[in-house]
């Protein structure tokens, strides 16, 4: 039993380092600040979560505390992304030449 | 502050952030002790009585069986798009070409209360490609990796409405 959660323990960790990588491979290649904001983001709340569920198999002890990291993780991560992506936009971070649209532009502009 | 939260009684709102506090606290705590529960019980009715109007996990909750049925789907489908969202943005950052299409769309909440606002922005800024930028009213601005279609019903029915369905019957 407890070499099975130890097993299940690595491979979620293993998961989420994978999905931190993926995160960071993000921050380097995309062109623009809100497209890394994005890929930030993302990655880096499942791999934490991830991460999280495997020390969480290693440690079984320690579950509710990580339950709780978890919890705060998946309510200030979202939080903090949008508010840097609203300031970036708000100090006028330029868009990366791919960009097809900008609805919040288009209505800035219509406002006195 | 909406209507919604205004009608709510002020012994209530205190009520829900007071249990809230408390049982984050325990749950930090790790044992249910006196001397625990005691600090805990102080400092939450402190916090929770000079605060009011502060939101917490449960503000503007329907308890209901209803919503707590519509909460755990609500859940599923979250994680379920959280891993599908990471595994596009992986492939899209792996792949040599960098297939994006980025743009910034307007959608349209129908959600009342300032919780459920809340919670679709941040489910919307952690699912597939999508990121809030900006919210004015109902109306949210979202930036999106591959932008799907660029008027405001497409986008919403392709980036608000799946989280839309069980949040309205949870916050309203």
């Amino acid at each position: 039993m407890t070499s099975l959660l130890y097993l299940l323990g690595g491979i979620l960790l293993v998961a989420g380092a994978v999905f931190l990588l993926s995160g960071g491979i993000g921050l380097v290649r995309m062109p623009d600040a809100y497209n890394r904001i994005q890929a930030g983001t993302k990655a880096t709340t499942l791999g934490t979560l991830l991460t999280l569920a495997g020390v969480a198999c290693l440690r079984p002890d320690w579950a509710l505390k990580l339950l709780l990291i978890g919890l705060f993780l998946l309510f200030t991560n979202p939080l903090s992304s949008q508010v840097l992506a609203r300031a970036a936009h708000r100090v006028g971070v330029k868009q990366a030449p791919q960009t097809v649209i900008d609805r919040l532009e288009e209505d800035l502009g219509e406002k006195p | 502050m909406t209507a919604n939260s205004e009608t709510q009684p002020r012994a209530r709102r205190i009520a829900v952030m007071f249990a809230t506090l408390l049982l984050f606290w325990v749950m930090l705590m790790g044992r249910v002790t006196a001397d625990v529960l005691i600090v805990g019980v102080m400092v939450s009715l402190a916090i929770a009585l000079l605060f009011p109007s502060g939101l917490s996990f449960f503000t503007e909750f329907r308890a209901t069986p209803k919503a707590f049925a519509a909460g755990i789907r609500y859940y599923g489908l979250f994680f379920k798009e959280l891993v599908k969202s990471n595994l596009k943005l992986a492939a899209i950052v792996l792949s040599p070409s960098l297939p994006i299409k980025p743009g910034i769309v307007k959608v349209r909440t129908r959600l009342k209360s300032r919780m459920g606002r809340l919670m679709l922005a941040n489910s919307i800024s952690l699912t597939p490609g999508t990121l809030t930028v900006e919210m004015e009213g109902e109306w949210l601005y979202v930036h999106w990796v591959s932008v799907g279609s660029t008027d405001v019903e497409g986008a919403t029915a392709e980036i608000v409405a799946g989280f839309e369905r069980y949040l309205e019957v949870i916050y309203g």
